[in-house]
């Protein structure tokens, strides 16, 4: 069974946390201490990403963290690398997060080929058209790798049930429109939309990311989806720990206690 | 249907497309529907068209330049584009644009800016509408082009210089991308090339298309018959070229060349010549040619000219280029710079640098040329812009 489908079919009612970080920065070779070290910490699920040169739905944090990452010398193939060798060593799942020229230029069905190889589990592609992805969907399945969709506030009700009908394993939702970015807290509008979606009763488990930095947009994230994703808070606090993940998660389990 | 233009998916041939974060594609779906029955009311085609020939002062004159004719072995006409209001064909698109950003119920305006041609006519169309408008611009360009964006200011837009990247225009466009997934439901994009998610560079392409109609009346007017021989016209993100064609995709008699930026020359690593060296990738939401890695990371592009500073170039000119119907060179800095002083001198006119990569591929071309070719060629700004660049280089210069 892929690890995802099982993470949350295993969790119905607990409640998730899944973090980001960008492969190659603060350092180059930190991929395999990082991903062990958050599974040890008690994190359900990794996305790790794969730096671009011009990450155009990323905030101000994860692109400074790409282009580090990036001057660095980290590349998709490096990456895969990097997850091979601790592939026997991680039990949670593993998602890559990259944008689609990176992944076309390495080839889709080498790069779904070895994302099973490495022991990736999904990848998440924000600029993946949805017609595209249905022509991927098959290759991806091939080996087993679930390719994650995501909505936002102006997804209209019946993409999102297209986008529920079409993909499998957990549905991304973006908090609000916006770009990546830590936001101080979630207001009524997000509230609302959040209670929309939940309504929809969706085949889906759903995840909540875009924002989250602190208790009180962790805990609205929590009660209403499968959990939450935070990206550019833990981003910035891996940073300040030049890369320490132990550190960083002291640091971020203290934020979201505040 | 030309079998040049835009197909219903959003593709010219194999490149184009809309490859966009989920956060903006009710937006872009929505101007998709929305712009074309929009552009084709009386409603708009009269209030755009007055603005065209009140405000910008269209048509702009086709000039028989009668030195360069002769010096070139051809009739050369230039499409004076340059005495357009703000300076440049960029006026075309940013009024067209912000019309209908108006009909589509918008109140606020952002546009990327390279060279800060974009940016100007933007601002002056906000300005004239009322409407707020913010600029993103690399810094690097800001220092380059700073009389553009003092402009702008006086115009009443925010500028703001984008620090990531090579500073450039493929950063400004990133930042402008990242403010418009922020606030997609009121704010309206005003790209300023043919390139960007479909529809924007079919869009874009269409609103410059004024150009080769007026070339059509023109040389009817002119020499008796409604076609050119060859269209010439510089390219980087593409929307002078697709201006300057759109007219006479179909119409094989007519043969198209376009320049792009050499830089220090496409066998180095200092050049913006996408379509020589580049390879199918996807930026800014459009599969098009692109200079990037082996790994997919982009190249940051050179060129002396601001505006034609871009990793890659518009779909609709990559799939000419592919098949055939458009000849594509480069121009490389030294070249474009000896062309600019060339038509200076002989023809009274200082035009872009942009312009002017244009202007170098006629010393190249010029065998392919018998004496009563008709030749029209594109002069999509003027050089006002430049001339600290012109002067600093006006001793390397021999005519």
């Amino acid at each position: 069974m892929n690890k995802i489908n099982k993470l949350f079919s295993d969790n119905k009612d607990s409640k998730l946390l899944s973090l980001y970080f960008c492969a190659g920065c603060p350092t180059l070779e930190g991929t395999g201490d990082i991903i062990k070290t958050l599974e040890r910490r008690g994190i359900n699920m990794i996305e790790v990403g794969v730096p671009f040169s011009d990450p155009m739905a990323d905030g101000p944090v994860i692109q400074a963290a790409a282009t580090k990452a990036l001057k660095n010398g980290m590349s998709l193939r490096k990456l895969f690398s990097q997850l091979k060798a601790i592939k026997d060593e991680v039990n949670i799942p593993l998602i890559l997060m990259g944008y689609l020229n990176v992944m076309m230029q390495y080839g889709f069905e080498n790069f779904f080929k070895t994302c099973q190889e490495c022991g990736v589990s999904g990848a998440i592609i924000p600029d993946l058209p949805f017609d595209d992805y249905l022509e991927l969907k098959p290759i991806a399945d091939k080996y087993d790798i679930r390719i994650i969709m995501l909505i936002t506030p102006e997804t209209s009700e019946e993409r999102i049930r297209f986008i529920d009908d079409n993909t499998d394993g957990f549905i991304y939702m973006v908090s609000s429109a916006s770009t990546t970015g830590a936001q101080k807290s979630f207001d009524e509008a997000k509230q609302e939309y959040f209670q929309r979606i939940n309504g929809m009763n969706l085949r889906n488990p759903r995840m909540i990311g875009f924002g989250i930095s602190n208790k009180q947009t962790l805990e609205s994230s929590q009660q209403n989806a499968a959990g939450a994703i935070i990206g550019s808070k833990f981003v910035q606090l891996l940073d300040n720990a030049n890369g320490n993940a132990d550190k960083a998660m002291d640091d971020l389990y203290d934020a979201l206690s505040k | 249907m030309s079998k040049y233009t835009v197909n219903e998916q959003g593709f010219y041939g194999n490149y184009g497309g809309a490859y966009i974060p989920e956060i903006l594609y009710k937006t872009v779906e929505d101007l998709k529907k929305a712009y074309e029955p929009i552009i084709e009311s009386e409603e708009f085609k009269k209030e755009y068209h007055a603005l065209l020939k009140d405000y910008v002062g269209r048509p702009s004159p086709l000039y028989y330049a009668k030195r360069m004719s002769e010096k070139y072995g051809c009739q050369l006409y230039l499409k004076r584009e340059d005495l357009n209001h703000t300076g440049a064909h960029k006026i075309n698109n940013a009024l067209g644009q912000i019309l209908l950003a108006k009909k589509m119920g918008k109140t606020r305006i952002i546009a990327e800016t390279g060279a800060g041609q974009h940016g100007v006519a933007t601002a002056t169309a906000c300005a004239l509408m009322d409407m707020p408008c913010t600029v993103y611009m690399g810094a690097l360009d800001v220092q380059r082009q700073h009389v553009n964006v003092e402009r702008m200011k006086m115009l009443g837009a925010t500028v703001h210089p984008v620090e990531s990247g090579n500073k450039t225009l493929k950063d400004g466009t990133n930042e402008a991308i990242r403010d418009w997934c922020c606030n997609p439901s009121d704010t309206f994009y005003i790209i300023g090339s043919t390139v960007g998610p479909h529809p924007y560079p079919e869009m874009v392409a269409r609103l410059q298309s004024v150009i080769s109609e007026e070339i059509k009346w023109q040389l009817q007017e002119k020499i008796g018959r409604d076609y050119p021989d060859y269209l010439m016209a510089c390219v980087g993100g593409g929307s002078n070229a697709a201006g300057t064609i759109y007219h006479y995709l179909d119409d094989e008699r007519v043969k198209i060349i376009l320049g792009e930026a050499g830089g220090l020359g496409v066998d180095t690593d200092k050049t913006a010549a996408s379509m020589q060296v580049g390879t199918l990738g996807i930026l800014h939401g459009s599969r098009i040619k692109l200079m990037q890695t082996e790994d997919g990371q982009i190249i940051e592009p050179y060129s002396i000219s601001a505006g034609l500073d871009y990793p890659g170039t518009g779909p609709l000119h990559c799939n000419l280029y592919e098949t055939g119907r458009a000849q594509v060179l480069p121009a490389n800095d030294d070249e474009a710079l000896r062309a600019a002083f060339e038509l200076t001198r002989m023809e009274g006119i200082i035009p872009a640098l942009e312009s002017a990569h244009a202007l170098a591929l006629l010393p190249k071309v010029a065998s392919q040329f018998k004496k009563d070719d008709v030749v029209v060629l594109t002069v999509s700004g003027r050089g006002d812009k430049d001339l600290d660049t012109y002067l600093s280089h006006q001793s390397e210069i021999s005519l």
